[in-house]
C-alpha cells in the first residue's frame, strides 16, 4: 500500500458514495451535482494512474461540457427543482440487479486477480506524446471514425431540436 | 302364378310321380298351361296395358279364349274316353310332411275347365263394351285375368294347398272386382263384406284341410292320396265327419249358402260382368266344386254330415227363393236366384254319390244361364241407366236382342222342356226319388215353382208394360250382344249333354265311384214342368198389368217388410258381432296398442333420447371442455404476458440486464 | 502502482450504480446521467488494464468512448428536449405507447 493507493482508496470511496448519490437523489439538481463530483473523482483516478492525457480530458469534456449540457437540459424540460420522487416502481427489482451485477462483477474480480498477491503495476504510458503518437498512427481510422460520429451527433442533435415551420 | 314360381324355384324340378289311367291326349297332358296362361295376361297388361291400343284387353282374351280352346281340347280326351290324368313336381318337404305342385285332371276338372275358361271368355269380350270409358278400364281387366288364372288354378289342383293359394286370390280378387267403384263408400263396404264373410267360411276350411292332412299321416297334401287315407277303415268316422264339416264351412263362405249368405246380394255393387263371372258361374261354384274334389271325405263321413249339408241347402234353397220375389234391383233378383240354385246344386251333393253327377250337371248349365241373364240384366241397366225394374218396363221393342236372349234364359231358369236348365232340374228330382229324399224332392219342387213366378215377375216388369224410366234406352253395342246371343246358344244346346232322354254324355265324364245309370222318368218331368208353368202363369196374371204398388206387397202384408230386411239377418250379425267386435274389442284392441305396445317403444325411444343426452353432455362439457380449455389457457397466458409489454423502456431494461446477468454467469461457469 | 483488483472493484460499483439509475429513474435526463456513469466505470476499466498491461490502446479506446459519450450526450438530450415539446412531461413512465 503506498501512496497513490491511499489517494486512489479516497478518491474511490468519494466518487462511490457520489455516484450513488447521483442515482438516488431526490433533486435533479443534486444529481446532477453529485454527477460533477463522481465524474471528477474518475478522472482523478486517470491522474493517480498516470493517464494524464485522458484525465484532463475527461475533465473538460465531462465536467466542463456534458453536465453543463445535462444542467442545460434540465431546465429546457422544466425538470421539477425541489424534492420529487424520481424512482419509478421498478426500484427493488433494479436494487436487486444492481446489487447481483456488483456482486457478480466482484466475485468474477477477485477470483481472477487476487487482491492480496497482486504486484502494483508501472504507472500507465500516459504521455501526450505516446497516446498522440498511436492515435494519429496506429488508431487513425478509428479516429477519423469517431469524428464521424461526432459530426453525424451534431448534425443530429440540430435537426432533432429544430421546430417544425410546417415545411 | 305362385305355382308357376314354385315350379321355377323347386329343386328338384323332375316330375315326382305321373299317374296315367287311360290316354289322356296332349290337352290334358298340358293342362297346367290353362291357369297359366291368364297369369301371364294378367301381368302383361299390368306393365304394359295402358300403352297398348284398346287398353290391353286384347291380351286378357287372347289368353282367356286360348284356355278355353285348351279346355275344350281336355274334355274332347274324356269324350274320346280318355282317363284321368295326375302330374306333380316337388316343392318342398318339412319333416314328414312333402308338399307338391300339381295337376289332377278328371271329367269333372274338365267340366270345370270348359265352364269357366267359357264364361269368363264371354264376360271379357262384354266387357270391352260394358266398361268402357270407365276410370280403372286397364285395372279391371288385370284383375279379370287374375281372377280367372286363380279359379283355374283351384279346378286344376291336385292338392288342397294350392287348391287353398288359387282360393285365397280368387278371395283377394273378388274383393277388388267387387269394390270395383270404391269412390263410393257403399261399393267398398260390399267388398269388404264380401272379402270378410268368406273369409269366415275359409277358416273352417283351412282347418278341415289340416285334419285331413293329417288323416295321411301328415305325410302329404295330394287329394287322390288323401282320398285313399281317408277310405282306409282304421281313421275313425268321427274325425272324418268333423274334417268334412269344417271343409263344407269354406263351401257355407265361398257358395254362399246360410248363414254366411249375406254378402252376396250387396256384392251386386260391383260392375254387373264381374257379378256374372263371380256370383253366377266361377266363384259361387268353387265351393259346390270343393265338395266334388274332396267327395271322398263326406262319403266316407257319417251320414249326418250330409244330412247338415242338405238342411243348410234347403233353408238356403227355399228363403233365398221368397226373398228373390221381394226385389226391386234386377241384379237382386238374379243374386238371391243364384243363391237358390246353389242351394240346389249343393242339395244335389248332399245325397250323395248318385247326386254328385246332378248336382255338378245342374252347376254346368246354371253357369252358362245364369251368366246370360246377368249380362243381359247389365244391357238394361247400361241402356236405362238404372238398376231398379221399377225404372223399366217395355224395353222390349227397343231392346231386341237383349230380349230374346233374357226370355231364353228366364225359361231355362224357370225349368221349362227343352232348355237347359229343365234337365238339370229334372236329373235332381230324380235322385231325390231314388235316394228316397222326399222331404228335400218337396222342397225342389216349391222352389222350383218360386222360381218360375219370380222369374216371370223380373221379365214382365222389365220388358213388358210401359216404359217408366227417364233415359233414353236403345239396344246394346255388339261387343255386348254377341255374348248375349252365344250364352243363349249354349243355354239352349248344352242340356242334352246331360240329358238322360238322349243318353247322357255328361254322367260319363263326371260321377264318382262309377257313372250312374241315368234314367229319365217322365213322371218327373211332368211334375217339374207342372210346376214351372204354374209359377210362370201366376206371376203373368199378378204383373201382366203394372200397377203403382208391387201386388205382392199388398199380398204378403208385414211379410213384405220382413223379406225387404232380409229375414233381418243382415241386421242381427251387424248388431250382434260386427258392431261388438268394432266397436268395443277394437277399442280394446287399440288402447292395447297405444298405451301399452307404444309405450314400449316410445320407452325405447326415450331410452336412446336420454343416452344420447348424455353422449351430448359429455361431448359438450369433456370434449369440448379439453378444446375449450386449451383456448382459455392461452388466452389466460396471453392475458398475463401481455404485462410483460409494459410499454415501460425500464423495465425492458431490468430484463436485459437480467439476461445479460444471467448469461454470463452461465457463460463463466461452463469456462 | 494501484492494485488492479482495486480499480475493478471501483469500475464495478460505478456500474452498478449506474445500472440501478437506469432501470429506477424516472426523469429521462437522470437515465441519461446514470449512463453517463456507466460509461465512465467502462472507461475506469479501461484505463486500468492499459495500466496493468502497458498498453496504449486502452487509452486510445478509452478516448473514443468520452467522445462518444459527448456525442451521444447530445443526441440524447436533444431526444429528451423533443419528447417534452411534444409530451410536456419527460417522465419516462409516461412514455408508453408501445403498451399492450
Amino acid at each position: 500500500m503506498n501512496g497513490q493507493e491511499y489517494a486512489f482508496l479516497v478518491v474511490a470511496v468519494v466518487g462511490s458514495i457520489s455516484a450513488i448519490a447521483v442515482v438516488t437523489a431526490r433533486n435533479v439538481v443534486h444529481a446532477a451535482l453529485y454527477l460533477v463530483v463522481a465524474l471528477l473523482s474518475v478522472g482523478l483516478t486517470f491522474l493517480l494512474l498516470g493517464a494524464e492525457f485522458i484525465g484532463w480530458v475527461q475533465i473538460l469534456i465531462y465536467v466542463g461540457a456534458i453536465v453543463i449540457l445535462f444542467l442545460f437540459g434540465l431546465m429546457l424540460t422544466k425538470a421539477p427543482i425541489g424534492r420529487d420522487t424520481l424512482d419509478n416502481q421498478n426500484r427493488i427489482l433494479s436494487a436487486i440487479v444492481a446489487v447481483v451485477i456488483f456482486a457478480g462483477l466482484v466475485s468474477m474480480t477477485v477470483a481472477a486477480f487476487p487482491v492480496r498477491g497482486a504486484v502494483a503495476p508501472p504507472p500507465a504510458p500516459g504521455d501526450s506524446l505516446v497516446l498522440g503518437q498511436a492515435l494519429f498512427t496506429d488508431y487513425v481510422l478509428p479516429f477519423e471514425a469517431v469524428s464521424f460520429l461526432l459530426l453525424a451527433a451534431l448534425i443530429g442533435a440540430i435537426v432533432l431540436s429544430r421546430k417544425d415551420e410546417g415545411n | 302364378m305362385v305355382g308357376l314360381l314354385g315350379l321355377l324355384a323347386s329343386e328338384g324340378g323332375e316330375t315326382a310321380e305321373t299317374i296315367v289311367r287311360g290316354a289322356p291326349n296332349w290337352f290334358v297332358t298340358h293342362a297346367y298351361l290353362i291357369p297359366l296362361l291368364p297369369f301371364a295376361s294378367a301381368i302383361v297388361i299390368l306393365f304394359f296395358g295402358k300403352p297398348t291400343p284398346g287398353k290391353g284387353t286384347i291380351y286378357g282374351i287372347l289368353a282367356v279364349g286360348a284356355a278355353f280352346v285348351m279346355s275344350l281340347g281336355a274334355l274332347m280326351s274324356f269324350a274320346n274316353g280318355g282317363g284321368t290324368y295326375e302330374a306333380n313336381i316337388d316343392w318342398f318337404t318339412i319333416g314328414t310332411l312333402h308338399l307338391e305342385l300339381g295337376i289332377y285332371i278328371d271329367g269333372l276338372a274338365a267340366a270345370m275347365l270348359v265352364v269357366v275358361t267359357a264364361i269368363s271368355l264371354m264376360v271379357h269380350i262384354y266387357s270391352l263394351g260394358y266398361m268402357k270409358g270407365d276410370v280403372r278400364y286397364t285395372w279391371f281387366y288385370f284383375v279379370l285375368s287374375m281372377f280367372t288364372g286363380a279359379m283355374l288354378v283351384v279346378v286344376v289342383s291336385s292338392n288342397v294347398i294350392q287348391l287353398l293359394i288359387g282360393w285365397e286370390i280368387m278371395g283377394v280378387c273378388s274383393y277388388l272386382l267387387i269394390g270395383h267403384w270404391f269412390e263410393e263408400k257403399e261399393n267398398s263396404n260390399a267388398g269388404i263384406k264380401a272379402f270378410i264373410t268368406t273369409r269366415i267360411g275359409d277358416v273352417p276350411m283351412m282347418f278341415g284341410f289340416f285334419m285331413l292332412i293329417a288323416a295321411t299321416g301328415t305325410t302329404t297334401a295330394n287329394i287322390p292320396l288323401i282320398a285313399e287315407a281317408v277310405a282306409n277303415p282304421t281313421v275313425s268316422a268321427l274325425y272324418i265327419s268333423v274334417a268334412a264339416i269344417l271343409v263344407f264351412g269354406g263351401t257355407i263362405g265361398k257358395s254362399a249358402q246360410f248363414p254366411l249368405h249375406v254378402w252376396l246380394p250387396d256384392a251386386m255393387a260391383g260392375p254387373t260382368p264381374v257379378s256374372a263371372l263371380i256370383h253366377a258361374a266361377t266363384m259361387v261354384a268353387a265351393g259346390v266344386y270343393l265338395v266334388g274334389r274332396l267327395f271322398e271325405v263326406f262319403v266316407q263321413a257319417d251320414p249326418w254330415v250330409l244330412t247338415t249339408v242338405s238342411i243348410v241347402a234347403a233353408i238356403t234353397m227355399l228363403g233365398a227363393a221368397i226373398l228373390a220375389v221381394a226385389q226391386d234391383d234386377i241384379k237382386r233378383v238374379l243374386a238371391y236366384s243364384t243363391l237358390s240354385q246353389l242351394a240346389y246344386m249343393v242339395a244335389g251333393l248332399s245325397m250323395g254319390e248318385a247326386g254328385m253327377t246332378a248336382g255338378f250337371f245342374h252347376l254346368f248349365t246354371h253357369a252358362f244361364f245364369k251368366a246370360l241373364l246377368f249380362l243381359g240384366a247389365g244391357s238394361v241397366i247400361h241402356a236405362v241407366h238404372s238398376n231398379n225394374m221399377s225404372d223399366m218396363g217395355g224395353l222390349r221393342h227397343k231392346m231386341p236382342i237383349t230380349f230374346w236372349t233374357m226370355l231364353v234364359g228366364s225359361l231355362s231358369l224357370a225349368g221349362i222342356f227343352p232348355l237347359a236348365g229343365f234337365w238339370s232340374k229334372d236329373e235332381l228330382l230324380v235322385v231325390a226319388d231314388e235316394t228316397h229324399t222326399y222331404w228335400l224332392l218337396g222342397f225342389f219342387l216349391v222352389t222350383a215353382a218360386l222360381t218360375a213366378f219370380y222369374t216371370t215377375r223380373m221379365v214382365l216388369l222389365t220388358f213388358f208394360g210401359e216404359y217408366k224410366g227417364h233415359a233414353h234406352p236403345h239396344e246394346s253395342p255388339r261387343s255386348m250382344t254377341i255374348p248375349l246371343i252365344l250364352l243363349a246358344g249354349a243355354t239352349l244346346s248344352v242340356g242334352f249333354l246331360g240329358s238322360a232322354w238322349v243318353g247322357s254324355v255328361f254322367a260319363d265324364w263326371v260321377y264318382f265311384g262309377a257313372p250312374p245309370e241315368e234314367k229319365f222318368m217322365i213322371g218327373f218331368a211332368l211334375i217339374g214342368t207342372v210346376m214351372a208353368v204354374g209359377g210362370i202363369l201366376v206371376g203373368y196374371r199378378m204383373y201382366r198389368e203394372r200397377k203403382a204398388v208391387d201386388p205382392m206387397e199388398t199380398a204378403l202384408g208385414p211379410v213384405w217388410k220382413v223379406l225387404l230386411n232380409r229375414y233381418y239377418i243382415d241386421a242381427f250379425y251387424m248388431r250382434w258381432i260386427v258392431y261388438p267386435i268394432r266397436d268395443t274389442w277394437s277399442a280394446g284392441v287399440y288402447w292395447f296398442n297405444q298405451h301399452i305396445l307404444d309405450a314400449i317403444v316410445n320407452g325405447a325411444a326415450a331410452l336412446a333420447r336420454g343416452l344420447s343426452k348424455l353422449v351430448s353432455w359429455f361431448d359438450r362439457n369433456v370434449i369440448d371442455g379439453f378444446l375449450n380449455g386449451a383456448a382459455g389457457i392461452t388466452g389466460e397466458t396471453g392475458g398475463l404476458l401481455k404485462y410483460l409489454q409494459s410499454g415501460n423502456v425500464q423495465w425492458y431494461a431490468v430484463g436485459l440486464f437480467t439476461g445479460v446477468i444471467t448469461l454470463t454467469v452461465f457463460f463463466i461457469r461452463l469456462s | 502502482m494501484i492494485r488492479l483488483p482495486l480499480i475493478l472493484i471501483f469500475s464495478a460499483l460505478l456500474f452498478s450504480a449506474g445500472v440501478y439509475g437506469v432501470l429506477a429513474r424516472r426523469n429521462a435526463v437522470m437515465v441519461l446521467m446514470a449512463i453517463e456513469l456507466m460509461l465512465n466505470a467502462a472507461n475506469v476499466n479501461l484505463v486500468g488494464f492499459s495500466a496493468q498491461l502497458q498498453d496504449v490502446i486502452g487509452l486510445v479506446f478509452a478516448l473514443f468512448v468520452i467522445a462518444v459519450a459527448a456525442g451521444e450526450v447530445g443526441i440524447g438530450l436533444a431526444i429528451v428536449i423533443l419528447l417534452f415539446r411534444n409530451r410536456e412531461s419527460i417522465n419516462v413512465d409516461e412514455v408508453n405507447l408501445l403498451k399492450w
